[in-house]
């Protein structure tokens, strides 16, 4: 049971990852019809300012203004560089395009800091583990991760349900073409989503760089599961990413810690160690092609029609 | 508005490109080894085999990417798929070509038919997503294999056998069969295209509803190109596995489908001899730049972008009478 609630705990703070990778994401996709690869880049190199930065400070709250401001810099460059030639672009245009980008970058991070793993100390005052259950102990840092993931998500919320620019948001994801006739600068609200994009990524990236090891391509992998995220949610719509990300999250950790277990009720042992981790990994990918294929459109299409 | 423009100029191929760059290509490659033998260079040889190889695979998705406007991003899947079937058929002791290409073909057909059948009923950048992520399934699976090396790889003793001889171990025999599984997967993909089959492909490109109106439904004929491309490219799996005779998950990383994507696009779309020469423009670029710095990437990956942005017709584009009319 306490094993259960940790794999839980780990879920719900990959779910959260997941979630601030994916709202981007699917706000440039929603307003833009533009398909990003090169965001799970800014998700990795948000971890590596974070890690310069504290280089360069000794202190994680620094670092992570420092690597907030870099991310949004390096977003916008981006676009008037590469990304604000693709928009009258096919999809596949685009997503090669993007892919160049992830290969430079990916190269880059390797020639500035190099290809071994490189790490964040936690920030003393999160250092801790609290006891969750008699005799369990949960790092304080992963859970100020998901409380604050769960804050960002609930800001995200206010935005886009509340203000002016989250409702022009919301109404780019449904029409774009109606809100630029109706006289709104589609492409300075969308450097605007995108700038904001980049940086929750990188918010993404500078939270992990703690836990996980940071190191070229760490976006790539986390940049697909993203993208089932917002397939499953529906292109465009934040609550979808919401819902989205925490399922998967949770079924993908759950079910890679009790998979092997269920496999042994049901083949012999040797090859239940290799049916389990297979199926594990399948998991997501299998819900994503059930809800596509009862719901093309994913769990909360935003777009009209 | 242009689509009856094209479809004319499609009828009205110019025969350079049907069969006179083909043929050149072809016996560009069929001259190849002597060559070598004469410059005595066995790597030009080696290196070839492998070019040839990634030609197949991208003839393959030349056929859905190009005619079909299917933007697979999950290609280099099949690739895995059949190099791990000649693999995983080594290790228990199964050389036959007469099994494994079976049972190559069978197992990258029943993949691309299930996977398809699901991703087909998506369109636009939804078949993009699910595509990438069906292939990161099999990837995934594959590393999981800890039988048979899981994230190592598996290293296969030897070369597929033909009725208990091992001529494929003569480095020039199997070049050639190479070279003739890809004139062979050539020659398929473009007397499809040519067919009504084809029209069927090309026209759902142009106006899926138009093609409802006269009583056709394009996702069988989606469907199948997607099963055809499918095994093609197993195929090019299961030669590279005895090229190499080696088989790991690397084969089908993401990365290694978005570098099928640039070769057909590097070639021009819509041209078979575009994604050969897309593959080989590809790999060659990738060899030299890689004896010029460890960091190659930093170079390729501004040049991907370039090309994308500027160089619309990609190869073809630059060859007289290769131009695509659209």
């Amino acid at each position: 049971m306490t094993l259960l609630a940790v794999q839980t705990l780990n879920g719900l703070q990959l779910g959260i990852l997941l979630f601030l990778i994916a709202a981007g994401l699917t706000l440039v996709f929603g307003v833009m019809d533009f398909i990003n690869l090169a965001h799970g880049v800014q998700y990795m190199l948000g971890a590596y300012l974070a890690v310069a930065g504290y280089g360069l400070t000794g202190s994680f709250w620094l670092a992570m203004l420092l690597a907030l401001a870099g991310s949004l810099i390096i977003g916008l460059i981006l676009e008037m560089l590469v990304f604000r030639h693709l928009y009258d672009r096919s999809h596949l245009d685009q997503v090669l395009a993007t892919f160049g980008v992830i290969l430079f970058l990916n190269e880059g991070v390797k020639v500035i800091w190099g290809s071994s793993p490189l790490t964040l100390p936690v920030p003393e005052i999160l250092s801790g583990s609290i006891p969750i259950s008699d005799g369990l102990l949960y790092p304080v840092f992963r859970i100020a991760l998901i409380v604050s993931g769960l804050a960002v998500a609930a800001l995200l919320y206010v935005l886009v349900s509340w203000t002016r620019v989250g409702m022009l948001v919301r109404a780019g994801a449904t029409n774009a073409q109606m809100v630029s006739a109706l006289g709104v600068n589609i492409r300075r609200l969308f450097m605007f989503v995108f700038g904001f994009g980049a940086m929750l990524a990188g918010f993404a990236g500078i939270m992990a760089a703690p836990i996980l090891a940071v190191e070229p391509g760490m976006g790539d992998n986390l940049l697909i599961l993203a993208f089932v995220v917002i397939v499953i949610g529906g292109i465009g719509s934040i609550r979808g990413a919401f819902m989205a990300a925490l399922i998967v999250g949770l079924v993908d950790t759950i079910g890679r810690s009790l998979a092997t277990d269920i496999a042994r009720l049901l083949f012999p042992p040797a090859a239940a160690n290799d049916v389990g981790p297979a199926v594990a990994s399948m998991l997501i990918y299998i819900l994503m092609a059930a809800v596509l294929f009862f719901r093309p459109s994913g769990l909360f299409p935003a777009r009209a029609g | 508005m242009t689509a009856v423009a094209s479809d004319k100029q499609a009828v009205a191929t110019p025969i350079f490109r049907a069969r006179v760059l083909p043929a050149i290509i072809l016996a560009a490659f069929a001259l190849l080894p002597p060559l070598a033998m004469a410059l005595d260079d066995s790597f030009l040889v080696f290196f070839a085999i492998r070019v040839m190889i990634f030609a197949i695979a991208a003839v393959s998705l030349a056929l859905i990417l190009g005619f079909g406007a299917m933007v697979s991003f999950g290609h280099a899947a099949y690739i895995g798929l059949g190099a791990y079937c000649v693999g995983i058929l080594a290790e228990n002791g199964i050389w036959e070509f007469y099994i494994s290409l079976p049972v190559t073909l069978l197992v990258c057909g029943l993949f691309a038919a299930v996977t398809g059948a699901i991703s087909l009923k998506t369109r636009g950048v939804y078949f993009i997503m699910i595509t990438l992520a069906f292939g990161q399934m099999a990837f995934f699976t594959a590393t999981s294999l800890s039988a048979y090396g899981g994230d190592d790889g598996l290293t296969i003793w030897g070369r597929t056998e033909v009725f208990g001889s091992s001529v494929l171990s003569d480095r020039t025999t199997f070049y050639y069969v190479v070279l003739a599984f890809l004139a062979g997967a050539w020659w398929l993909c473009a007397t499809l295209v040519n067919s009504r089959f084809g029209r069927v492909l090309q026209g759902a490109r142009q106006s899926e509803m138009r093609l409802q109106a006269i009583g056709i439904e394009p996702y069988t004929y989606r469907l199948v190109a997607f099963v055809i491309a499918g095994m093609l490219a197993g195929i090019s799996g299961a030669l590279l596995a005895n090229a190499a005779e080696f088989v790991s998950p690397a084969y089908m990383t993401w990365h290694r489908s978005g570098d099928l994507i640039f070769m057909v696009v590097l070639g021009g779309l819509g041209s078979f001899a575009g994604a050969v020469l897309g593959a080989t423009g590809y790999l060659v670029l990738e060899e030299v730049l890689s004896h010029v710095t460890e960091h190659w990437r930093l170079i390729f990956g501004p040049f991907l972008i370039l090309v994308v942005l500027f160089a619309r017709g990609g190869l073809m584009g630059l060859i007289p009478g290769g131009k695509r009319h659209e």
